[in-house]
């Protein structure tokens, strides 16, 4: 494929793209132009419509009005087949790759190149792979097998087989959301690459500082519609940040300090060996919660936090190591126990740990509450006594929906997290631990969300946050814990620690000697 | 307490409606495999018109149609007792789907049961009141140790139940064939036999005829009888529903069958729920086979009625699952199963109603699928047209 100078000067454009659901418009009027030869991102909240749109463009939706053009001629994909004869190519965030297979194989999968008796040609496959990878800097060795490979040469494999596939212009959706720093900064190199070679890439993101670093145009989407667009030497990082909520940033500050001296849960030299073979996912971690406290624990996905919030609401056991509530030692006590204590848990993944989608709103709320009241009434479970306190979490926690009885599937992220934080304050915990409790919640939910938390605090709630939300780790916390393969390696205080230092202590690049006081 | 009547009008509204697409589901299915089983009929030469309309007088009335034969009960009868079985086996199978686990073997299970069942009938002695409920404890402990094999394999070693439930099918086969074996070699009086010695008076379920006399719904010259066990099965469907729809535990059930994550992180034990399922699950299994034992057969033997632990299957799948529905589907089968005669007596292939019996799952799986997405639809315009700012992409947030 040659560029030829008369060619029109957008690669893609997209022309009043309007794209509904049942009940929602994914995207209304969407108009973007994408320069041939740039790095175009597209930012915007979770459910603002980046997906549905990217969909589109990929051919997996079919928008409802609207115009699709690719190097200025109009088309219309019934299929992603018809995106990538066209020149498009995906690299989705969840790789879609075989594990069991080689590099080449994986590459191949679909497209085989066959000799003329209609044997596989290897030896063509082979060719073809190395000649990319070379043009483009991406380094993958043909012949390794997937499963032995990192996050970031997998995904340099997916962006190998969409050029394999002969596409020019590459989406590629949240690709940094799996990779530590290091392998950021790999990719970024390798986008420059594609654009040194005349590709256009179409990066999906919702993480601004690295939008700002790497793209030479911005377009922002809100509420399904595109916004503006902007060059990144014009905005800084609030600006495009206001321009994606479409309103002041909310801040998650919590004001005078509740912390009292008393212990609510005390975790004591806690590990949690791997699979065998594996490095330890919790190593030697101890750290305390009392009354009125917010602790963050502040790290990269994947450093352990998972495993630390699963073991303390009892989903797993501790290889060494003690946990304490209050006086009772725990360690061993099974969820419903715990829960029973008052342990209450916000999941970090609410389709999966804490909603039942297709069953009603006020099933919902018995989740976790099936052994005391309002819930049930001895064996039975108490309907009437569950619709009225659901009815009660509706109104308490301004949850939008028309009743308690509509499925948790039809509400929006924002409103089945609010019912889930309403579920979980109303077992009047002590301790509360919440794993990312904003994630993926429009910011009207999220401010109320941290309402919500900041009032059962002062109440003299404790909260643990796991977060990766680091101003709402900073404004929320009465103590800072970063954590680092499997280790808590800083405390911190949120008072003097800014979002840029606190990256570094994620990262490892800075590390701190002493843990003061983590030790017991 | 009152509710606000507005929130109260719209869910009940939804319930009704949710009842009225799986009834059209249902009758959708039923369509299509009338259409087809007619096509069958009309292929192999015979009036599907003809053939159907047989098939309906026999049920009703246990005539062929024409001349002048009295109207009896006991096609009605025959119906009702061949739903018992797959009645209780669809319950076996559906408290299982419930939770998303599968017990494929039920067959093995009831057999198992059975076979036990016959030799206790024979060698214990008590006054019926006792033996009679006695005989049942043993036939559900007996299915419930043989589906509790499958159940502890599941939870201590991760074996799919899948998998273990149908071998333990074949085990149990075996198991029979050894059980009979050596219990009629000691058994010296009948030898030649390969069939339990009959069952004494005290160990068979008397029949319904009288109260259904009595409460003038049959008449005397009826000479079948309906089967005791119809009491049976009534406590057992009305204790499945409160159980699993309104208790805790069905609580715990069906959070598990729905989101097994989600039902952890909420305090339900999984490999408890798994464990007291498949118990309940075997226990109900081995109840399969006594309406034929206690009230009709009075032995085992290798011409024991055999396929109602996988026929339950296809019941509880066209009865989501569900006592009710279960009840209903049941009866179809029943009914199905019944008409095959009078198809035979008219030289009609009598396959056609296992052709609508396959037709009729088939179908039915399809519209569940499209009523489910109807619903799905259905709630989300609701959420829309209620609480339209509560959709993220459907409205200008005001900057």
């Amino acid at each position: 494929m040659t560029v030829d100078p008369t060619d029109p000067p957008f690669a893609v454009e997209l022309v009043g793209i309007t794209k509904r659901f049942p009940g929602v418009v994914a995207n209304r009027d969407i108009n973007l132009a994408v320069s041939r030869g740039e790095v175009h991102a597209v930012v915007g909240e979770n459910g603002a419509g980046k997906s549905t749109l990217m969909k589109i463009l990929y051919g997996m939706q079919r928008p409802d009005e609207g115009v699709i053009l690719v190097n200025g001629q109009e088309v219309s994909f019934r299929s992603p087949t018809d995106a990538i004869n066209a020149g498009i190519g995906m690299v989705h965030q969840h790789f879609m790759l075989a594990d069991n297979f080689t590099v080449l194989e994986n590459v191949i999968l679909g497209s085989e190149p066959t000799t003329f008796g209609g044997r596989l040609d290897r030896a063509a496959a082979r060719r073809r792979i190395l000649e990319i990878s070379d043009a483009y800097g991406l380094g993958v060795k043909p012949d390794r097998t997937v499963e032995d490979l990192g996050v970031g040469d997998r995904q340099r494999v997916e962006i190998l087989k969409v050029l394999y596939r002969g596409a020019r212009i590459l989406i590629l959706d949240e690709p940094t959301a799996v990779l530590v720093p290091q392998e950021v900064d790999e990719l970024f190199a390798n986008l420059a690459g594609l654009r040194a070679e005349g590709l256009t890439v179409l990066f999906i993101s919702h993480k601004l500082d690295e939008v700002l670093r790497v793209a030479d145009a911005i377009t922002v989407v809100r509420a399904g519609t595109t916004v503006a667009q902007v060059k990144p030497a014009d905005v800084t990082p609030r600006d495009l940040a206001q321009l994606m909520v479409g309103s002041e940033l909310p801040t998650p500050e919590t004001r005078e300090s509740t912390v009292t001296e008393e212990v609510r849960l005390r975790v004591s030299a806690v590990s949690l060996d791997g699979d065998e073979g594996g490095r330890r996912l919790l190593d030697d971690v101890s750290l305390e919660l009392h009354k009125g406290e917010v602790v963050g624990i502040a790290g990269v996905e994947g450093n352990g936090q998972a495993e630390l919030v699963e073991l303390l609401i009892g989903l797993r056991t501790p290889t060494t190591g003690t946990v304490n509530l209050g006086p009772d030692d725990i360690t061993d006590w099974p969820t419903l126990r715990r829960r029973e204590a008052g342990i209450g848990y916000i999941p970090e993944d609410r389709h999966r740990q804490g909603l039942l989608l297709p069953s009603p709103l006020w099933e919902n709320r018995i989740l976790g509450y099936q052994s005391r009241r309002p819930s049930v009434r001895g064996f039975w479970i108490d309907r009437r006594a569950s619709r009225d306190d659901t009815r009660r979490i509706i109104s308490a926690y301004d949850v939008r929906t028309p009743g308690c009885d509509t499925p948790a599937f039809a509400l929006s992220g924002g409103n089945q997290q609010k019912l889930i934080v309403g579920r979980e304050m109303s077992g009047d915990p002590s301790v509360l631990i919440a794993s990312h409790p904003t994630r993926g919640v429009d910011v009207g939910a999220q401010a109320a969300i941290w309402e919500q938390l900041r009032n059962a605090r002062s109440a003299g709630l404790a909260v643990l946050l796991v977060s990766a939300d680091l101003e709402e780790l900073i404004g929320m916390s009465d103590t800072l814990y970063v954590m680092l393969r499997g280790r808590l390696v800083a405390k911190l205080d949120p008072s003097s620690v800014t979002p840029e230092a606190l990256g570094s202590y994620m990262t490892g690049a800075t590390t701190a000697l002493s843990v003061e006081g983590a030790q017991q | 307490m009152t509710a606000p009547t507005v929130r109260v009008r719209g869910p009940r509204r939804l319930d009704l409606s949710g009842v009225g697409y799986n009834a059209a589901a249902l009758a959708l299915a039923i369509g299509v495999a009338v259409v087809i089983g007619g096509l069958a009929v009309e292929l192999s030469g015979h009036s599907a018109l003809h053939a159907y309309n047989l098939m309906v007088q026999y049920a009703a009335c246990n005539t062929a149609g024409s001349g002048g034969d009295p109207c009896t009960a006991d096609s009605v009868i025959d119906i009702i007792n061949r739903a018992i079985p797959y009645y209780l086996s669809a319950l076996a199978v559906a408290i299982g789907f419930r939770m998303a686990l599968f017990n494929i073997g039920v067959e093995g299970q009831y057999r198992l049961a059975a076979v036990i069942t016959a030799i206790a009938g024979v060698e214990i002695h008590l006054p019926a009141v006792f033996q009679i409920p006695l005989l049942l404890l043993i036939a559900m402990a007996v299915g419930a140790v043989w589906a509790g094999i499958a159940g502890i394999l599941k939870v201590t070693r991760g074996v799919s139940e899948v998998i273990s439930t149908i071998m333990l099918n074949y085990i149990a086969y075996g198991l029979i064939a050894f059980i009979l074996s050596s219990y009629l070699s000691g058994n010296t009086s009948n030898n030649l036999s390969s069939a339990t010695p009959n069952l004494p008076a005290a160990s068979q379920m008397p029949g319904m005829n009288r109260i259904f006399h009595d409460l003038g719904l049959l008449a005397p010259h009826d000479p079948d009888q309906i089967s005791g066990f119809l009491v049976v099965i009534a406590i057992i469907g009305t204790a499945f529903y409160f159980i699993v729809e309104r208790s805790r535990f069905g609580f715990d059930l069906r959070a598990s069958g729905i989101n097994p994550w989600a039902a952890q992180a909420g305090g339900v034990s999984s490999r408890k729920m798994i464990l007291i399922t498949m118990l309940i699950s075997g226990a109900l299994a081995g109840l399969v086979g006594l309406p034929y034992l206690l009230g009709q057969g009075y032995n085992y033997s290798s011409e024991f009625p055999a396929n109602l632990g996988f026929n339950g299957i296809a019941v509880a799948l066209l009865g989501r699952n569900k006592p009710i529905g279960i009840a209903f589907a049941a009866l179809l089968w029943g009914f199905l199963e019944r008409s095959a005669q009078i198809l035979d007596l008219n030289n009609i292939p009598q396959e056609i109603y296992v052709l609508m019996q396959g037709s009729i799952v088939l179908a039915v799986v399809v519209a569940y699928e499209i009523v489910r997405r109807a619903k799905v639809r259905r709630a989300e315009r609701e959420v829309a047209r209620e609480v339209p700012e509560a959709l993220g992409g459907a409205v200008e947030v005001t900057a």
